[in-house]
């Protein structure tokens, strides 16, 4: 560490009173320059907002007069302004990868309490990179071209109108989705709130549409089976599991289904509360028409007679001998709009979900109380006739509770809200709202609730405790009660009721976790993707080229989905048209001599960018898979691999630098 | 006869065995005598320290290290060659890394004496205990004071070669003498200081002729709980605790082609500083379990994790006190 040490400029930002607060900026902007001389500070300079564009100029002018080589600026996280000031470093003619980010906001001002230190702490970050910067090489981006096509993996609402937007716009999109039709949640749907539009009348023609685009390619009863490549250069593997109909004969007229003599409780659409056949399509404008033969509950299939559905088909569609197929497509680009699971109310055991007939989940009231729904939209009790004269709806199942999932579910109180209307305008029945707190925030949904009110809907503030079917006394008979604290009054209540629904809350798809691993993207504690940027990046991911959009996310209502279905289409096709994309050239690379091709690290990466060559026994890095997060570099026990950024000498030079003034 | 370049070999803390290997070159060694005149080793020459002294500076071309610096006498003689030699090579594990005598660093230099000499062990009817300085009727008496920690010879004086190995294999002494010699005939060059010597650049891996393929630990056994063990495959992939992928190629992977794990006596491969460290992410990083108390007992299969991971390189690791590993070689 003798040589000429290359000469440094420090930048100590104030971020208003963020950093100045609790740091003494002066300070460390006169420290640096008189204790970290010797290492190659050559000027050091505070200002106000280092990311305003006058900060950043101060840079500029100080690179080209001073000819600095090195930058570091000490301000906010270098997810924020890294790029920031790289690229003003780029603009005055240093290679951005020259420059440093040190955190002295979200590191230090923001998690301290004593300025003195907080100050001596900088102090030390402070050194810590300008020990290290001395030792940053020149770095440049990698470019890849990028595939025009996408992947949509998810045919729901905020699926659906991610193809749509790609597509439109001129492009190939292939959308898969597991259930033989798209539409997700949403197709489930009688009413949207607040506006109470039909739910099917303002979806089915983005399905037809999503259905007969030139330029989608739609791939229903599939699934993705396994991904490999990078953004731009993405190799899918999609498994199309055998409908038994033979898509290019079968005009979809119904017939089969109507000849199908086995019928089965449908648990997945009308979430157990009707039947379907065997073979079948969803609902009447499921998209594709094509019908999904139900193999483990065919006659057939089980006992090698029956062949109805085959009889009566005019076409000639049915084709028992039909098996799973495997498609390979390439995309440059992956949306996941995977969606959620539906809490499982019986979880909640004290509620009596599955013990007590008449309480339902809030699917269960979405299917009844839509028209081509199993009761025709008539709200009964489970008996199929009996109309509930009190209706209790219960908030909060399954969220906002530290037993099951701690976060607030965002749509329960507007659907609750709905079924209240709903089941006044059908039932005229007493409805009780038993809520936590009632989110109204978007727009119009507060005057819905106003709405609710105004419609006689009573209001209980607080958590119900149990219902139960052990009644007190003859004024509770044959009732369903609720034991609920009304916080407002201060007393404990028993409420008699006909009818529970519960506004079960959302939960990450059961396999979110292995499919965010398939596309090599990570989920949150509570299971939901992270996203880049909870706030300014929602729609991307830390994988470059894998975007999530709706609630594969976490909770959100249509109107949200569909934005991120948009957004993340937009993202998508800014991408595309770029033709290329610039990777971040923090990269691990193995020095194949010192490799000895031991596979300790053959089976770490989590975006498979390891491969082993068999023929010469060493392994490799695929640089563009890469995405230089370091679990090999720490793995490999010979030191083969290095990270770009990360060497040895970078990293003890910054240890060296922080333990300066230990 | 005085025309022929002086030769030195000492031994500080160290068990001898560098000596052994020295000798177990065969017939090489007359190459040595050819060569080469032996001004001081103990082993094999009679020379006195004050024999040393009144050389003049640099006067000894070649000087071979064994041993690690644990007392002022080591320390004293360390600085004594280093003045008098123009080539100062570490030579061994004690001398390049520490070796298992520098285990002893995990204790004070109390501790180790209590144990060496008052525990049940020992037979030490008058409960004699060293002291560095003792007044007897003839006057006073002194031994070399034990210093804290035992440390490697880099640590203490500016060294030019580093030659690993517990011991040093005879080929690779051989090959060393081999190319001081064409260096000397004006046949080669030296190579850069601060060069490892008589070793590979790789791992023992790279050596050894076991098949290897992804690794899935589901459970670290010792190798006598193993049997038979399969003598074609990787020894780390039966379970085994084998460093082989950390340790540095030169032995010609000796004791995994004989069915045993390599325990990492050439210390670690190019460029890496911490062997322990490396080692244990390595092996933790295919450890092939999720849950705390699945990965806890497949850990537990390693019992001695100090012996198993540092062994030969603790003295030398990160974990040691004082200079910054990174700033080797006495900077």
């Amino acid at each position: 560490m003798s040589e000429k040490k290359p000469k440094i400029g420090v930048y100590v930002c104030h971020c208003g009173s963020n950093i100045a607060g609790m740091v003494d900026v002066e300070a460390v902007r006169d420290w640096a320059q008189a204790a970290l001389g010797q290492d190659g500070v050559v000027v050091s300079r505070d200002y106000k907002f280092m990311c305003s564009s006058l900060g950043q100029e101060l840079i500029e002018k100080d690179i080209q007069e001073l000819g600095l080589e090195r930058v570091v600026v000490a301000a906010c996280s270098p997810h924020l302004h890294e790029k920031t000031f790289r690229t003003a470093s780029e603009r005055a003619g240093l290679n951005p990868y020259l420059t440093e980010l040190v955190s002295i906001r979200e590191q230090v001002s923001w998690v301290h309490t004593d300025k003195q230190v907080a100050t001596e702490k900088s102090k030390a970050l402070v050194s810590g990179a300008v020990h290290r910067v001395a030792y940053n090489t020149e770095l440049q981006p990698l470019k890849v071209p990028i595939n025009p096509n996408t992947l949509v993996v998810g045919g729901g609402i905020a699926g659906i109108q991610a193809a749509l937007e790609i597509a439109n716009a001129g492009f190939h999109v292939y959308l898969v989705e597991r259930e033989p039709s798209i539409g997700g949640h949403m197709a489930q749907f009688d009413k949207t709130f607040p506006t109470l539009d039909c739910s099917a009348c303002i979806l089915t023609p983005r399905m037809v549409e999503a259905g007969t685009h030139p330029n989608i390619t739609l791939l229903t009863w599939s699934e993705v089976i396994s991904v490999s490549g990078y953004v731009g250069n993405f190799n899918v593997t999609i498994k199309k599991k055998a409908r038994y109909v033979n898509e290019e004969l079968c005009t979809g007229c119904g017939i089969c289904v109507e000849k199908c003599p086995q019928k089965v409780i449908d648990d997945v659409y009308e979430a157990g509360l009707g039947y379907r056949k065997v073979i079948y399509t969803p609902f009447a404008q499921a998209v594709p028409k094509y019908p999904v033969l139900d193999r483990p509950n065919c006659t057939f299939f089980k006992n090698g007679k029956c062949k109805a559905c085959e009889k009566f088909c005019p076409t000639n569609a049915i084709d028992f001998t039909q098996e799973d197929q495997y498609l390979n497509v390439e995309v440059g680009n992956i949306i996941l709009a995977t969606g959620y699971d539906l809490f499982d109310a019986r979880r909640v055991t004290n509620y009596g979900y599955g013990r007590l007939p008449n309480v339902f989940t809030s699917l269960e009231f979405e299917r009844m109380s839509n028209a081509a729904g199993p009761t025709g939209g008539e709200i009964t009790l489970r008996d199929g006739k009996t109309k509930p004269e009190t209706v209790g709806i219960i908030h909060c199942v399954g969220s906002r509770d530290k037993n099951f999932n701690n976060y607030c579910s965002s749509i329960c109180c507007m659907q609750s809200l709905k079924f209240a209307h709903l089941v006044k305008e059908r039932t005229g029945a007493t409805v009780y709202e038993f809520y936590i707190d009632m989110r109204t925030p978007m727009k119009a949904y507060d005057e819905f609730y106003q709405r609710v009110l105004e419609e006689g809907t009573l209001f209980v503030r607080g958590k119900v405790a149990e219902v139960t079917n052990a009644t007190h006394g003859p004024h509770e008979k044959g009732k369903l009660i609720i034991q609920v604290e009304d916080t407002l009054v201060g007393k404990q209540r028993r409420i008699p009721v006909d009818m529970v629904i519960l506004s079960v809350g959302m939960e990450p798809r059961h396999d979110a976790k292995q499919v965010g691993q398939m596309f090599g993207i990570s989920c949150s504690s509570d299971g939901w993707y992270i996203e880049r940027h909870p706030k300014l990046d929602p729609v991307t991911t830390m994988t470059e080229g894998i975007l999530i959009a709706g609630c594969a996310s976490g909770p959100k209502d249509i109107p949200a989905s569909v934005a991120q279905g948009a957004a993340a289409a937009a993202r998508v096709l800014d991408k595309i048209l770029q033709k290329e994309v610039e990777l971040e050239p923090i990269r691990a690379t193995v020095d194949e001599s010192k490799c000895s091709g031991c596979r300790i690290c053959n089976n770490l990466c989590p975006f498979n960018a390891i491969s082993f060559l068999d023929d010469v026994g060493v392994t490799r890095i695929n640089p563009a898979l890469c995405q230089g997060c370091g679990t090999c570099v720490a793995a490999c026990p010979a030191g083969a691999i290095s990270g770009t950024g990360f060497s040895n000498e970078q990293i003890f030079a910054q240890i060296e630098g922080l333990l300066m003034g230990v | 006869m005085s025309e022929k370049p002086k030769f030195a070999m000492y031994w500080a803390a160290s068990c001898g065995g560098c000596e052994i290997s020295v000798l177990n070159i065969g017939e090489k060694i007359l190459d040595v005598d050819a060569h080469f005149e032996p001004v001081f080793w103990p082993v094999a020459v009679d020379s006195k320290y004050k024999d040393v002294e009144a050389m003049e500076d640099g006067s000894i071309l070649l000087t071979l290290w064994n041993g690690g610096i644990r007392n002022q006498e080591n320390e004293h003689i360390a600085h004594l060659l280093r003045r008098k030699s123009k080539i100062l090579v570490a030579f061994g594990s004690c001398a390049t890394e520490g070796c298992v005598p520098g285990l002893a660093n995990l204790y004070p230099v109390e501790e180790i004496f209590s144990t060496a000499y008052h525990t049940v062990s020992t037979d030490n009817p008058q409960g004699i205990h060293p002291q560095p300085v003792v007044q007897v009727p003839e006057g006073t008496l002194t031994i070399p004071a034990m210093n804290p920690v035992l440390k490697t010879l880099a640590q203490v004086v500016d060294v030019d070669y580093f030659m690993p190995g517990c011991p040093p294999e005879p080929h690779q002494i051989a090959a060393v003498i081999d190319l001081v010699i064409a260096v000397l005939e004006g046949k080669a060059q030296l190579p850069p200081k601060g060069a490892v010597i008589g070793a590979g650049n790789s791992t023992v891996c790279d050596e050894c002729p076991r098949a290897r393929n992804v690794k899935h630990i589901t459970a670290f056994k010792r190798i006598q709980d193993v049997a038979p063990l399969d003598p074609t495959l990787c020894i780390l992939e039966q379970g085994v605790p084998c460093n082989g992928p950390a340790t540095r190629s030169g032995c010609n992977a000796r004791c995994p082609r004989v069915g045993a794990q390599c325990i990492g006596c050439y210390g670690p491969a190019e460029g890496v500083l911490d062997y322990g460290a490396r080692l244990i992410t390595a092996f933790a990083s295919v450890v092939d379990a999720k849950e705390p108390e699945e990965i806890e007992a497949i850990l537990d299969g390693i019992p001695d994790p100090v012996g198993q991971f540092y062994r030969f390189n603790l003295a030398d690791s990160l974990l040691r006190a004082g200079v910054p590993a990174w700033k080797k070689n006495g900077h």
